[in-house]
This record gives structure tokens, C-alpha cells and sequence, in this order.
């Protein structure tokens, strides 16, 4: 870990340094984790979203912490504060612009971080824990999203949250008893409002934080992936090493530091000049307060929920809508076992397996698209075969991944130096 | 035994003991924290029965008031009107109201105590949003072609009663409060005296 402290020399910096890393064993933990975690050469641009995620998790945390401070999340209030915040806080609309923004920035990002897995296989043996682990990330930032956005209580942040909880109440049975266990009251109220406030800025962020911690711990364990999807620990030189490994630090703390900063000028192109983004960011009908008596004519989601939202209005009936759109969620972590496929990357795979994850993208666009849609006669028709096509996949996967011809993997992974 | 020697069936009894002990202790521990999630004795409190004025609610018109924190929709129904409620019956899906949640004297074919006058919760049985009044025919096209009550949130379809039509998201009529009539032309709404 360190050298023998007798003969470490240098001035006083040095050594006092060397006083604590005895103590505290630091370096141990910036070897294993940084300067000689050996990750494959050949990452490329799918590679940026995973610490993407994680510059945008700090970024919810600090302009979170700072919106706590104005915010005052009882039912007689909350809106007024947001106003507040808006208007008279110094910077506070850059703050909560920031704060607004960045949560579909992080679905923006976590999705095409999923879409990585999926194109090169990045879920197989042995990282089916990683998965897993990454799945109940998702499902926490969904929870995380869905509880932020009651706080503002405009109309939208009511009405979804009635929609949401009200989905519990098709559970046969306890349903009716669970939703108002989650509301505290017989209706979305203040008393809902405040534990909704508890759960976003202290509870789910600390789950979160727990389990980005455990992910980081699994993908080091096992090694990341590449687009090759081939395993670079198989072929190591004398020295133990990967031979296509290389250091994380610096190679891919400066190529991640190239990411975040392209990241944040497109970041701060839509807070400074399109926070609400049309209205899918921060939906029209929020500028309105709740008003319990009168649902706006069109609700939807944000658009990050409307897939599954336009997966829910496709069944004509309660509890099976409420189960396809469990099952849609559900049937992903076991992604690893359906998957049966002879290589891990899209680069090898057959035909069959590159049109089948292209349809199940359209798909998942198509389904996000209608989400936001009003319920019309063609559009329920076009959500149905979506859906249908989103499940198809996933439940027959264990047979057409096997199908088709598939090309080799090569040994070493692709790379060029330019 | 000798000294010195590990008794495992001791060790084994004394770890599952402990384990026991302190499960029975979080179990027990995890009752109040569960249920303080229940609703409080105040949102309990909160449930007296309203008074509304209906003597100015002129035909064809609807009033919405809040009671318990949820909508209530009062609706004077022109004959028109229910002339519609035998029409669509074929296509309802619980036409007799057997399963839907509503007073005794609102289990009938206009599901009201007066034919006139209907009293609704305007919370949607599928996911709880307030369904919107459409006294009068549109343009031609299903919803259009509606008399009663349309939820723009999953586009249930209700009639003039709060009946759902067949093959909806769905699948319970709108809920009838209890509720009567008191001297001045005023609605109590959420008790009767419990007289039917």
C-alpha cells in the first residue's frame, strides 16, 4: 500500500501527508479504484453516461440543498415559496431551473446509459448484479422524480400524484388501504405534500446514494465492459496488467472531464433559454396552484414516465393496466436471463438481434410519444401495438437472441490510436 | 468436554437466541414507524357533512363542491337528458349499479333520489381524476357523441347517471355520496339521517 514510513523523506507536506495515509490508507483506496483500476481501451461515446449520471447526482444534491432553504413544503405554502424562489430569491431561478432541468437531465442520461447495456450486452454474465443493482437505481430516481414533483403543487404535480397513488388502489384487496397509507389522508393533502418532501430530500437520497456506492462497488469487482463485449481480464501481460486495459487516471478522468463540460454547455443551453422545454420539462398546467375540485383537461406525465404511463392507458381494465406497466419495469431485471444471446455486443450479434433492439427502441420513442398524447380511438390502437411489440421482445428474447447467424469476437478489442 | 474446547450447540443457541430477540425487536419496533403513515386522528376529523345552496343551479347546469377534500359534482338534469339513460343502457357496463358504491335510494335507473337532481363524487373509480361535465352532444365521434361525463386523464366515458360504458379503463360507475335535501332549497351532502 505505502512505502515503509522510515524512508519516506521530503519536506513536512509530504510527511504529514504520509501521517494520515497511515491512518486512513487513502491511497490504497485511490490505487484500487482510480490510478490502477483497469478499464478497456476502447470505451467510446456511450461510455460518457455512466459518470454523466454521477456529475448530475451532485448537481441535484447542491441545487437541491439550496432549494430546501426557501422551500416550505405545507399545502397552504409550497406554490407560493416556488414563486418565491423564482422571484425574489437571489439566483433562485437559476438555482431551481437547475434543479428542474437537471432531473430530466438525469433521465436523459440513465436512459441512454440503459441503451449502453443493452447495445453491448453490458448486463451478461458476470455483471447481472450490476444490473440489478442499476435497475433499483432507476426505480429509486423514478420514485425520487415522481415525490419531487409534487412539491412545486401546481395543478399538474396534484393531479399526477392522484393518478400515480391512486394506481396502488388497484392492488385486489389492500389496494384501497395502501393508497391512503402512502397519502396519510383520504386525498392527496398537506399531509401528503409533507412526507412527500421527507421522502425527496432525505430518504430516497440516501438510498440512492447507498446504491450508486454498491454499483460502483459491483462494476469494480467485475471489470466494465467495452463495445466488443469481450472480456479483457482473459489476456494479461507478465506484469498481471490487461493487455488492453488502461489506467482509469488519467485516461478516462480526462476523457470524462471532456464529457462534462459538453455536457454542461448543452445543459445550460435549456436552463438559460429553454427551461420548461415546451412544456415537457416543466409542464403549462404547474403554473397553475393545485386546485383539488377540477383536473385539467389534458394531464400527463413528464416525459420521462410516459412510456410506461402510455403502456398503463393501453389496457382497458384497472389491475391489468397497473400489471403491464409493473411488468414492463419488472421483466427488465431479468434481462440478464432472458438474453441468451451466443456474444454480448450489438458489433457481433445477428440481424435479427440488431432489428429487434431497433424495433424496441421505436417502440419505447413510439410509447413515450403517445404518453404525452390525448386518449383518442388511434391512438389507444397504435399504443397497443407498441406495447405489445415492448413485451413481445422482452418475453421472447430467450429465442430470437439465439436465431440468426452471429459473427466471432475477436480476441483483443478494437482499437486504433490516433 | 475439556476446557478450552468450542462448544458449537452452545454457540449455535446463543446466536439463534440473539438473532430471535432482536427480530421480535425490529418487528416491533417497525409497528409504530408503519403505522404513523396511517391517517391522522386531524385528517380523520375532517369529514362533517357540507351544506350547499342548490335553490340558483338552473337546468342543465352543475355545481361542483368539496367534501372530504374531494369533488362533488350536482347536476339538474333536463329530460333531454334523461331520456339518454335508457338509450345508452345496452352499452353500459354495470347498468344496475350491483357493483358500484352508492346509498340505497341512488340504486335505481337515474341513480338519484330525485330524477332531476344527481349527486356524484367527481372522482374517476379508474385512477381518481375528476371527469369532466358534458351536458350536450358535440360533433360526431364516440366521446363526442356523450351525455354525462368524460375523465380526459384515461378517456373513461360515463353516462348522465355516472354509469361507465363497457370496455373502459374504468370499471366502476362513479360513486354516489349520501346525501338530502334540507329546508331552503339547500343539499346536505355526506349524511341522510340515515332515513332512505
Amino acid at each position: 500500500m505505502s512505502d515503509n514510513p522510515a524512508t519516506v523523506g521530503g519536506g513536512r507536506i509530504e510527511r504529514l501527508g504520509q501521517w494520515v495515509d497511515d491512518r486512513l490508507g487513502f491511497s490504497g483506496f485511490w490505487k484500487a479504484h482510480v490510478s490502477e483500476y483497469y478499464a478497456p481501451k476502447n470505451f467510446n461515446i456511450w461510455y460518457y453516461f455512466g459518470s454523466l449520471a454521477l456529475v448530475v447526482l451532485v448537481l441535484q444534491l447542491v441545487t437541491g440543498i439550496l432549494l430546501t432553504m426557501n422551500y416550505k413544503p405545507s399545502a397552504a405554502e409550497a406554490f407560493s415559496s416556488v414563486e418565491y424562489i423564482m422571484r425574489d430569491v437571489n439566483w433562485g431561478w437559476f438555482i431551481r431551473y437547475m434543479h428542474s432541468t437537471g432531473a430530466s437531465a438525469f433521465f436523459v442520461v440513465i436512459y441512454l446509459h440503459m441503451f449502453r447495456a443493452l447495445l453491448y450486452g453490458s448486463y451478461r454474465k458476470p455483471r447481472e448484479l450490476l444490473w440489478i443493482i442499476g435497475m433499483f437505481i432507476y426505480l429509486v430516481l423514478m420514485a425520487e422524480a415522481f415525490m419531487g414533483y409534487l412539491l412545486p403543487w401546481g395543478q399538474m404535480s396534484y393531479w399526477g400524484a392522484q393518478v400515480i397513488v391512486s394506481l396502488f388502489g388497484a392492488i385486489p384487496v389492500i389496494g384501497e388501504g395502501l393508497s391512503e397509507w402512502i397519502r396519510g389522508d383520504y386525498f392527496i393533502s398537506d399531509i401528503t405534500l409533507n412526507r412527500f418532501f421527507a421522502f425527496h430530500v432525505i430518504a430516497l437520497p440516501l438510498v440512492l446514494l447507498l446504491l450508486v456506492v454498491v454499483h460502483l462497488g459491483a462494476l469494480h469487482q467485475v471489470g466494465s465492459n467495452n463495445p466488443d463485449g469481450i472480456e479483457i481480464k482473459k489476456l494479461k501481460g507478465s506484469d498481471g496488467i490487461p493487455l488492453d486495459g488502461i489506467p482509469f487516471h488519467p485516461y478516462y478522468t480526462v476523457k470524462d472531464f471532456f464529457g462534462t463540460v459538453v455536457f454542461f454547455i448543452i445543459f445550460f443551453l435549456v436552463v438559460f433559454f429553454a427551461p420548461e422545454m415546451g412544456g415537457m420539462f416543466l409542464e403549462h398546467a404547474n403554473f397553475e396552484p393545485a386546485d383539488r375540485l377540477k383536473t385539467p383537461e389534458h394531464i400527463a406525465p413528464v416525459w420521462y414516465f410516459t412510456p410506461f404511463y402510455a403502456i398503463l392507458r393501453a389496457l382497458p381494465e384497472k389491475l391489468m393496466g397497473v400489471i403491464a406497466m409493473g411488468g414492463a419495469i419488472g421483466l427488465l431485471f431479468a434481462l440478464p436471463w432472458l438474453d441468451r444471446s451466443p456474444v454480448k455486443s450489438m458489433r457481433y450479434r445477428s440481424v435479427i438481434s440488431k432489428v429487434m433492439l431497433g424495433l424496441f427502441v421505436i417502440s419505447f420513442l413510439a410509447l413515450g410519444y403517445l404518453g404525452l398524447m390525448p386518449v383518442t380511438d388511434f391512438y389507444t390502437l397504435l399504443s397497443r401495438i407498441f406495447t405489445g411489440f415492448y413485451f413481445l421482445f422482452l418475453i421472447t428474447m430467450p429465442w430470437w437472441s439465439r436465431m440468426g447467424s452471429h459473427k466471432n469476437e475477436p480476441e483483443r478489442v478494437t482499437y486504433a490510436s490516433r | 468436554m475439556s476446557d478450552g474446547e468450542v462448544d458449537l450447540g452452545r454457540r449455535r443457541m446463543l446466536t439463534a437466541a440473539t438473532v430471535v430477540t432482536a427480530g421480535v425487536g425490529a418487528a416491533a419496533l417497525a409497528a409504530p414507524f408503519v403505522l404513523s403513515f396511517k391517517p391522522s386522528a386531524r385528517a380523520k376529523a375532517v369529514g362533517a357533512p357540507v351544506k350547499v345552496d342548490i335553490s340558483k343551479l338552473e337546468l342543465g347546469g352543475m355545481l361542483r363542491v368539496e367534501w372530504r377534500g374531494k369533488p362533488v359534482y350536482i347536476v339538474r338534469r333536463s329530460a333531454q337528458a334523461l331520456d339518454t339513460l335508457q338509450k345508452v343502457t345496452p352499452e353500459l357496463f354495470d347498468p344496475d349499479s350491483d357493483q358500484s358504491d352508492q346509498p340505497e335510494y341512488a340504486k335505481n335507473a337515474t341513480r338519484s333520489r330525485d330524477p332531476e337532481l344527481l349527486v356524484l363524487l367527481g372522482v374517476c373509480t379508474h385512477l381518481g381524476c375528476a371527469p369532466e361535465f358534458r351536458p350536450q352532444v358535440g360533433s360526431p365521434g364516440a366521446a363526442n357523441e356523450l351525455v354525462g361525463f368524460l375523465c380526459a386523464c384515461h378517456g373513461s366515458m360515463f353516462d348522465i347517471a355516472g354509469r361507465v360504458f363497457k370496455s373502459m379503463p374504468a370499471a366502476a360507475n362513479l360513486e354516489v355520496p349520501r346525501y338530502r335535501s334540507i329546508a331552503g332549497g339547500w343539499l346536505l351532502i355526506g349524511a341522510d339521517g340515515g332515513v332512505s
